[in-house]
Formats: structure tokens, sequence, C-alpha cells
């Protein structure tokens, strides 16, 4: 339904077009948006813990952590709120490096992304491997600051960015693909920027 | 969050049958959606603008009135200037041209009368719409949860609903309203002129006849940030505070 009087608008550069999923508009600054008060996490207090449903796999606290092999990550982020962020700068450990140090393979097809302040959200375990996914330490070369998600968030670039857990503090591998906090309030199990998978009616 | 049958596009038209300017930024939009619903205090929907060539620009707002207030809901819409969707709607947008929109949206900033309360609401500039929507649902629904609003706008002629909110708390029904203007002097004995800080909310606390079991933070990130520390720093425990952000 085209809308009456409606004609320019913030479209993206057309040599952009490709990268700009379908209603999203390419933004330049980089919003904060959370469900609640933003958590200080103090290094000393962190850990990061693998899980088998409620089984600890192996824990690792903030030296130990920094001491595992880091990546780099540079790429095109998609909020459900309609904006996209291009050329975002990571660094960090890939899920890879993470399981590696486990001595592990996935357990599960299935897992939750879980954080300190209560915060969960579910990733087919396949999007989290081979080289998709990392617990990010650092942005634009700095420690990413606690509005943004610090000392560590989850980045899941391929998805909608609400599955890029702020704060994580953990996987959980689970048997079924197990709702987390959005997903229970109405957003898409899954969250594909380019199938438009925003709410759980999306196909 | 709306069932929506998944044979049906989720998006629908709704007529724009009533406009109203709230404050010089700020614009209030009734619309009747084709297909009807009840919402949730709180909740928001999206709305989707289409150019000729397809081209297409959506947004999120939230539902300033009561769910069940009527035919048509009440976004109050702020003008930013270099926004896409907000010009379009103040310059452009006029009674009886469709809009499609989707919704209602969200699932955790809502309050529902079973909730209970006390509750305390905090607001930033147009940050106060959700909590408007939560506030007139408890007026339409009569009950007596007592709800503490603390609502900060850079000067007087900025507070959205300014005469609707002071009628409600004119009442003392158990409403309170607490104004606070960054850029100007109070106007009423009660308020403040500064920005919201822990002692604010401590005070604010004290006008419920028991500590919030939910509040409900909404406005800009810096907003949120301020207020939500403010919130903790006033004692509120952090895991019965929920905000919305802007984003940017």
């Amino acid at each position: 339904m085209v809308t009456r009087g409606f004609f320019s608008g913030r479209r993206p550069p057309s040599d952009s077009d490709a990268r700009v999923p379908p209603g999203q508009y390419l933004e330049q600054g980089f919003p904060v948006l959370s469900a609640g008060p933003t958590p200080r996490v103090r290094p000393e207090d962190w850990s990061f813990t693998l899980k088998h449903g409620p089984r600890p796999l192996k824990t690792w606290n903030w030296a130990e952590f920094n001491a595992l092999p880091q990546s780099k990550m540079t790429r095109d982020i998609h909020c459900v709120t309609a904006w996209t962020k291009f050329n975002t700068p990571w660094q960090g450990v890939m899920i890879d490096d993470i399981l590696a140090d486990a001595g592990i393979e996935p357990p599960t097809a299935y897992t939750l992304a879980l954080s300190f302040d209560g915060y969960s959200t579910n990733v087919p375990t396949k999007d989290l491997v081979t080289g998709k996914a990392m617990v990010a330490l650092l942005y634009e070369g700095k420690p990413i600051t606690a509005d943004h998600g610090g000392p560590a968030r989850l980045l899941v670039p391929h998805l909608y960015f609400w599955k890029s857990a702020k704060w994580v503090n953990g996987l959980q591998f689970t048997e079924r693909d197990e709702p987390g906090f959005w997903e229970l309030r109405g957003y898409h199990m899954y969250g594909d920027p380019w199938r438009e998978q925003r709410y759980s009616s999306d196909p | 969050m709306s069932a929506e049958p998944s044979s049906q596009s989720p998006w629908q038209a709704a007529t724009i049958t009533r406009i109203e300017r709230r404050t010089p930024r700020v614009t209030s939009f009734w619309f009747r959606p084709s297909r009807p619903f009840t919402h949730l205090a709180g909740q928001h929907v999206d709305v989707r603008l289409t150019a000729p060539d397809g081209y297409q620009a959506r947004r999120s707002y939230s539902i300033a009135s009561a769910p069940g207030a009527g035919t048509a809901i009440e976004l109050a819409i702020e003008r930013l200037d270099d926004g896409e969707v907000s010009p379009f709607f103040h310059d452009v947008a006029a009674v009886g041209d469709e809009i499609e929109l989707r919704g209602p949206l969200g699932g955790h900033f809502i309050w529902e009368e079973s909730d209970g309360g006390p509750i305390l609401l905090v607001g930033g500039g147009s940050g106060v719409v959700p909590l408007m929507a939560m506030v007139r649902h408890r007026t339409l629904r009569n009950t007596a949860v007592p709800v503490a609003l603390v609502f900060s706008a850079r000067v007087w002629d900025e507070v959205i609903f300014r005469d609707e909110l002071i009628g409600l708390d004119d009442r003392l029904d158990g409403f309170n309203l607490v104004l606070t203007l960054t850029r100007e002097p109070a106007r009423r004995p009660s308020d403040y002129s500064r920005r919201v800080d822990a002692r604010m909310m401590a005070q604010a606390i004290e006008r419920l006849p028991t500590a919030p079991r939910l509040t409900y933070v909404c406005g800009s990130n810096d907003f949120v940030s301020a207020a939500a520390d403010a919130l903790i720093d006033a004692g509120i425990p952090a895991e019965i505070v929920r905000t919305e952000r802007y984003g940017v």
C-alpha cells in the first residue's frame, strides 16, 4: 500500500542496498536497547560457564578467558527495531575456540545464551560454530562499555541483534529449542534479518 | 502479543481519525485499525510507510491510549528533525489518510491491573507515552492501585498530557504526579527543577503507601540509564525495574 505523500525517506546509498535487509534503515550511531537496568559487572566477579542442561562443563574466570585465542570480526549488524549498522569491529573469543579449550564437541543442537542480569536468548548451536559467532571483549579496539554489554557480550551478527546477548556469562546446551527472554515475549525463535523474522508470527 | 493468523499479513490499514497538537514537538494521532484489536498498557505498534517506488520505512511507536478506550488508538509522535517517519506525520499526514500498522507488540514493558502495585513510573520526554497508557488504564479501570509518575521534561510547555495529568493528580485517589523540569524553575510546590536523581526517587517512593512492586522507566538511553541508576541507589531491586529505551 503506497502511503499518500511519502516520497523521500532515509534511503541507503544505492551501492549499499544489497547489505541492508528488508525493512531496515542505515544507522551511523550505535543505539542502546535493554529490558532493565545496566548491570555493572566487575572483572573480578566475572565468569563464563559452558553447561549441558543444568550440568556445568567448564568455567573460566576473567583472566583465564582473556588468555584464550582471540579473533577479530568486522560485520554489519541488524537490530529488530529496524536499524542496521555497517562494519562494526569486534574482537573476542570464537565459540569454536571456547569449545576447543573445553575439549568438547557441542552435545546438542540447541543453545541458550545466558546473562548476568537473567536475560537469555536461544540460538541453534550450528549458528554459533564454524566461525559464525564469538564472545566479544573489545569493540573498536577498546573494552566494550557496560551499556553495550561489557565486559563481554555474545556476537551472532547474522541474526537480529537481540540474539547477541549482552553481559553474557554462559552458554547452555539444551535438548530442545527453548525460548529465551524476548522469544517468550513475542519475538521470533530464530531471527533471520534477511527473512524479516522479527515476531513469533513471522514465517 | 496478539495472535496473528499466518495466512494473513500481520500489517493492516488504519485510518487517521483525529490529530491534536500536544506540545511544540509532540502531536497525537488517532488510528482506527481495519481489524480492531485490544492492546495492553505499555505495548507499541509498528508503523510502515511506503513510497511509490516501493521503498519502505518503519518505526515503533508506543500506544498512549488505555486498552478499551475507544475504536482508535492514540500514538503521540515526537518530531525528530533528522527522522524520516516523524516529519512525515507532522508535515504531511491528515485525517482520513490510511497508514499501515502492525500490532499490538511487546510483552515485557506492560502493566495490567492483575500485576497489582504500587507502581512507580519514570518517564523522560516522550518516554511518558507508554506510561500514560498505564495511568489511563488505572483510571479507566477505576482501581485503587497506588501509582507515582515521575515525569522529566525540559520546560513546562513540553510536559505532554500536562492538563490531564494534573487533573488526575488533583483527584487525590492514589495517583501522584511528580514533575521535574530540567531547564526551568518548578511551577508546582511539590515539583522539582533538576535532572532525576536518587533523592528524588526516594521522595517519590515515600508518596506510595508501601514500596513499589514494579517500576517502569522509559526515555532516551541517557535518561533511562540515569533514572535506573537513581532507582537502584534509592534501594529499588534491579529485578523489579523494567526499562524501554528509544535506543538513540
